[in-house]
């Protein structure tokens, strides 16, 4: 049993509880197709074109209801499509076509007695992000501003060297991202950069933390050598930004009167932003998620974060200072889609702000609970059987000592 | 995959019609069974004298912090001051005295039920699920010392709370659980100036208090809150359990509104502070 393999143990944590409701609304249509499931979907993809005018009874935007950003599409564009800001719509299907084959790969890695094989099915439920609604963003990366796609320059030279992007921990696309990295190391410059997606790097830095290599010879000394994302703490791709995870991509916006809810169902992350444009928290409360503040600007829920803990400074988010502020900006276009930018400023970091954005589409509830911690027996297995694996290496080295 | 398929269509019809059938069952066995059984807990009948600020869509107004004040999570029922958990610790760990908040107590435990919740008081310190930072439960969240956050749309209330990030969804067009969970599956309605919360589909693993009380996945609560005041709420929940309680029984506190200046929930993701506990003996060089 190789380390690689106790790497997956522990990301198989996830897999524990999954929410098979993204896929079953959908099976249910595929199996069904009589007129009457086509004239609903005829009826919602008119919906879906019609401007959203829908209010809450408070009288502001109504963005309830389930969502996903479920999508392939990365941070940055890929070097190799230079200044092609879109696909065309037969690009795409393309496009997410080969991306799907790239995931069912792994898949095809998981027969009996091969190392993948104690690792989760990504052809269950919805680990394999095809399963489920794609946005069907056109976009070839979600950044807007630089116009050429990518990441400003940095503010200073040593800024630059702070956050190294490409393959690796750092360009994960999720936090079961990290763990295909782990387990196939391949996820190149097209994969998304998720902000803090290096939330393995964060362990690699915990104290007590070993050496982490990006696939393989991780000591596992302690749990602090397991990253943040595996042991439950938190979700990179919560953000904010809140970035496509590889899996669990659901969300639920709930509104009450001045505050906007927003579960992420990825470890039961829930964002609670007050919409009377408070100020923040005093500067020494940092969380993992930040602060955030928010204001309604005319059919647009605006918010700013900040605070940030700086465990999760990771990733495209290395090298930031405490002055990092992420402004989102969620205005639901129609019944089926809000429109999510964010813009990115930290002037000791980068040398300009920067802005991207991506679509959440609707999707059916309810959402499960995703309760990571409590069922985490992959901590306990990889830690475990690091520790057999020395006595017996010990062992072994006595015996030969002593012959 | 076709058969598969029907048979989990199947199932999920089964469900809801038994969901709705039991839900029916249990709203009139709790409207008939709670006059019947007990004293009636603090006259949960009696009008309230109150009229809570509405929201837009005509619903007394909830939104806001809450926090409980007293030390249910101590021990739910009534007791003295007691000593440390951890000796380390001295006077910060020692039991603060309580009142409790049942209502009509002692809790009527089975008499297996009773050793098992023995047993989890002599060994809190590994089992109490507080302790490794589990989800809390239902109602064990609404009086832990924590502030949580009502979010009250229309068609949904959520409860979030600051201890582990925990979230409870109140579904307020009744929806089948679809799975056992640590927070429960929650329906709303509302009774007038109540919010009337029926909760099941527990995974059993939550407990009430630092003190071993505890409930199996049969469990289901019946939650009643109420604005008495502008800023505070009335608690008050039935708890029944054919399979670790003899009868239904009842809890009630005071909830309070958080004052402060731009009062918000901070965030307390306490997994790892738990990490050593759980795994600490598995670091190389242990020596436990």
């Amino acid at each position: 049993m190789n380390r690689r393999c106790l790497a997956s143990l522990s990301i198989a944590a996830f897999a524990i509880v999954i929410t098979v409701a993204l896929v079953i609304p959908q099976t249910l249509v595929g199996q069904a197709g009589t007129a009457a499931v086509k004239a609903a979907q005829e009826k919602a993809a008119a919906s879906a074109t019609k401007p959203w005018t829908g209010k809450t009874p408070e009288g502001v935007p109504d963005l309830q209801g389930y969502w996903t950003n479920n999508s392939y599409t990365p941070l940055q564009r890929p070097a190799n499509l230079g200044d092609k800001a879109f696909y065309t719509p037969d690009e795409l299907v393309e496009a997410n076509k080969r991306r799907a084959e790239q995931e069912a790969a792994r898949a095809d890695n998981n027969a009996p007695g091969t190392t993948n094989d104690v690792h989760y099915d990504f052809t269950q439920f919805a680990l394999d992000r095809s399963q489920t609604r794609l946005t069907m963003d056109p976009r070839t990366g979600m950044i807007t501003d630089p116009a050429n796609g990518q990441l400003p320059a940095p503010a200073t030279a040593d800024a630059g060297a702070a956050g190294p992007r490409g393959g690796g921990r750092g360009a994960g696309p999720a936090a079961g991202g990290g763990g295909r990295g782990a387990g196939g190391g391949g996820r190149g410059a097209g994969a998304a950069a998720a902000p803090g997606g290096g939330a393995r790097g964060a362990a690699a830095a915990a104290p007590g933390g070993g050496a982490r290599g990006g696939g393989g010879g991780a000591n596992y000394n302690s749990v602090n050598d397991i990253s943040i994302g595996s042991r439950c703490i938190w979700t990179n791709t919560a953000g904010p930004i809140m970035m496509p995870p590889g899996y669990n991509p659901a969300y639920q916006i709930i509104q009450g009167q001045g505050v906007v809810m927003i579960l992420i169902e990825n470890q039961h992350e829930v964002r609670v932003i007050p919409t009377d444009n408070r100020p923040h928290a005093p500067s020494a409360v940092k969380a993992y998620l930040g602060d955030s503040t928010g204001h309604w600007d005319g059919n647009t829920l605006v918010v700013e974060t900040t605070n940030y803990n700086p465990r999760v400074l990771t990733g495209t988010f290395a090298g930031t200072s405490p002055d990092l502020k992420v402004i989102e900006k969620f205005t639901r276009l129609t019944a089926d889609q809000i429109k999510y930018e964010f813009i990115v400023n930290d002037p000791t970091k980068w040398s300009a702000p920067w802005k991207g954005d991506m679509p959440f589409v609707k999707i059916e509830g309810p959402i499960f609970e995703h309760a990571c911690h409590e069922g985490n027996f992959g901590i306990y297995n990889t830690l475990s059987a690091m520790r057999l694996e020395e006595k017996r290496a010990a062992e072994a080295a006595a015996a030969k000592q002593g012959k | 995959m076709g058969s598969r398929f029907w048979r989990y269509v199947a199932s999920l019809i089964g469900i809801t019609v038994c969901s709705i059938v039991a839900v029916q069952l249990a709203v009139h066995a709790q409207a008939r069974g709670g006059a019947q059984t007990t004293p009636a807990p603090a006259a949960p009948a009696a009008a309230p004298a109150y009229r809570a600020p509405r929201t837009p869509d005509n619903h007394p107004n909830l939104n806001g912090i809450w926090q409980s004040m007293n030390e249910a999570n101590w021990n739910i029922e009534a007791h003295s001051a007691d000593t440390w958990r951890v000796s380390a610790l001295g006077a910060v760990d020692a039991t603060p005295p309580g009142a409790g908040i049942v209502t009509d107590g002692p809790i009527p435990y089975l008499p297996a039920a009773a050793a098992k919740r023995k047993e989890n008081f002599t060994n809190r310190l590994k089992l109490d699920p507080e302790i490794r930072c589990y989800l809390p439960g239902t109602p064990r969240a609404m009086y832990q010392n924590m502030p949580f956050q009502i979010i009250q749309g229309t068609d949904f209330i959520a409860m979030s709370f600051q201890f582990a990030g925990a979230l409870r969804t109140i579904y307020m067009k009744p929806t089948p659980g679809p799975a056992d969970s640590w927070m429960g599956w929650s329906n709303g309605k509302w009774d007038g100036e109540t919010l009337v919360i029926d909760t099941k589909d527990f995974n059993g693993m939550a407990w009430f208090d630092r003190a071993g009380n505890f409930a199996s996945d049969k469990l289901h609560v019946v939650e009643r809150i109420t604005a008495t005041d502008a800023d505070h709420l009335n608690y008050e929940a039935t708890i029944e359990d054919p399979s670790t309680f003899s009868r239904p029984w009842h809890i009630q506190f005071p909830l309070y509104r958080r004052k402060e200046p731009n009062a918000r929930l901070l965030e307390f993701k306490c997994v790892e502070f738990s990490e050593e506990l759980i795994y600490g003996a598995l670091r190389k060089g242990a020596t436990n």
